[in-house]
């Protein structure tokens, strides 16, 4: 970074526009329309609810992009944000 | 050797056209033998950019289904004698044309010329298909547009798909005076994101509009864009050519380069 740069850094419309790019590319890339999103998102809330109670309201997943552990670069990854209300009993 | 280039970005409107006819003037201005042909059908107008609407008797879908020679349906240009147009048909749709045809009129076409520019219509559908289907490298044109960079990324894919060797990028109508501001996106944010090769940037230019006024590409004129072409075109022949300056550095500019920079 410039020594300018430290002066005139601000949030402006390219920056935002960057940001937006990257994100919605990643999930077209990934061919994954917010639909499958939706089944997805379903499909886990099925399964994890059968172990425990979770807050389904709470829930948040995406598709966002990562280091890659196998040294790969940047890959695509499915993050989940699930909530555990309770374990459910007798397990 | 010849090459078949297809000129392609997704989005419409963001320049393709204009882009065809001024690669195409300008590599026959290097002395190439060019035809452009205008894949858009049902919705022609490389012939209008090029200044040659006056002259058409046959058009690609006459070529494709026999009633002429491609000979026959190819207008000579008005400076260029070794540059063609064979022009799009307006009254028929996509699917007059199928890719296996285009194929093999692109390469019955190789043994006349150096360069067979495909000019590509807007979308994924059958007209980006059939133009694809003959094509040796690509050109894909953007702007530095949330929506124009969005649809080259999928036109990428599409291309990586169809095993297109080689894919290069040109990012038209950027304005630096924007970009300085930082209301726009700049050519390393483009390539950071499309993360494919350069091969020029075109900046916003008044004299282009001026230029498809008159039917007369501006390629090879004072303009930046005209000498924005000039150097695109050395560089699909091959030819190592530096990414061009848009602006004259100021003294000040000179000076905080100087200080930030060391250089």
């Amino acid at each position: 970074m410039g020594f300018f740069d430290v002066f005139f850094k601000k949030k402006n419309s390219s920056n935002t526009a960057k940001e937006r790019l990257k994100f919605v590319l990643v999930s077209d890339r990934a061919n994954c329309s917010p639909e499958t999103m939706e089944m997805i998102k379903n499909d886990i809330i099925e399964v994890i609810s059968k172990y425990m109670e979770i807050d389904v309201a709470g829930l948040d997943i995406q598709i966002t992009q990562t280091e890659s552990e196998g040294g790969n670069g940047i890959v695509p990854a499915i993050y989940a944000n699930i909530p555990i209300k309770e374990l459910k009993a007798g397990r | 050797m010849s090459e078949v280039i297809v000129i392609t970005s997704g989005k419409g409107g963001v320049g393709k056209t204009t882009t065809t006819a001024n690669i195409g003037t300008g590599l026959a201005q290097l002395g190439k033998k060019v035809v452009l042909i205008d894949t858009d059908i049902g919705l022609r107008n490389l012939d209008v950019v090029m200044g040659l609407e006056n002259r058409i008797v046959y058009n690609l879908v006459d070529v494709v289904e026999g009633n002429c020679r491609a000979k026959q349906a190819m207008i000579k240009d008005k400076k260029y004698p070794d540059l063609y147009l064979l022009p799009s048909a307006q009254t028929r749709d996509k699917t007059s044309v199928t890719p296996e045809q285009m194929k093999t009129l692109v390469d019955e076409l190789r043994e006349d010329f150096d360069y067979i520019i495909l000019d590509c219509p807007a979308g994924i559908e059958q007209g980006f298909k059939n133009a694809i289907a003959g094509a040796d490298r690509a050109l894909i044109v953007t702007t530095p547009e949330v929506a124009a960079i969005r649809d080259a990324d999928r036109i990428i894919g599409l291309l990586q798909a169809e095993e297109v060797k080689r894919i290069d990028l040109i990012i038209n109508r950027i304005r630096l005076d924007m970009v300085k501001r930082g209301d726009m996106l700049s050519v390393d944010d483009v390539l950071d994101i499309l993360a494919i090769n350069l091969i020029g940037v075109v900046p916003y230019d008044e004299a282009i509009v001026v230029s498809t006024n008159e039917g007369e590409p501006l390629v090879g004129s004072s303009s930046k864009s005209g000498q924005a072409y000039v150097n695109i075109c050395r560089r699909v022949t091959g030819e190592d050519v530096p990414m061009m300056k848009l602006e004259d550095e100021g003294f000040f500019r000179k000076l905080v380069n100087l200080i930030t920079r060391g250089y």
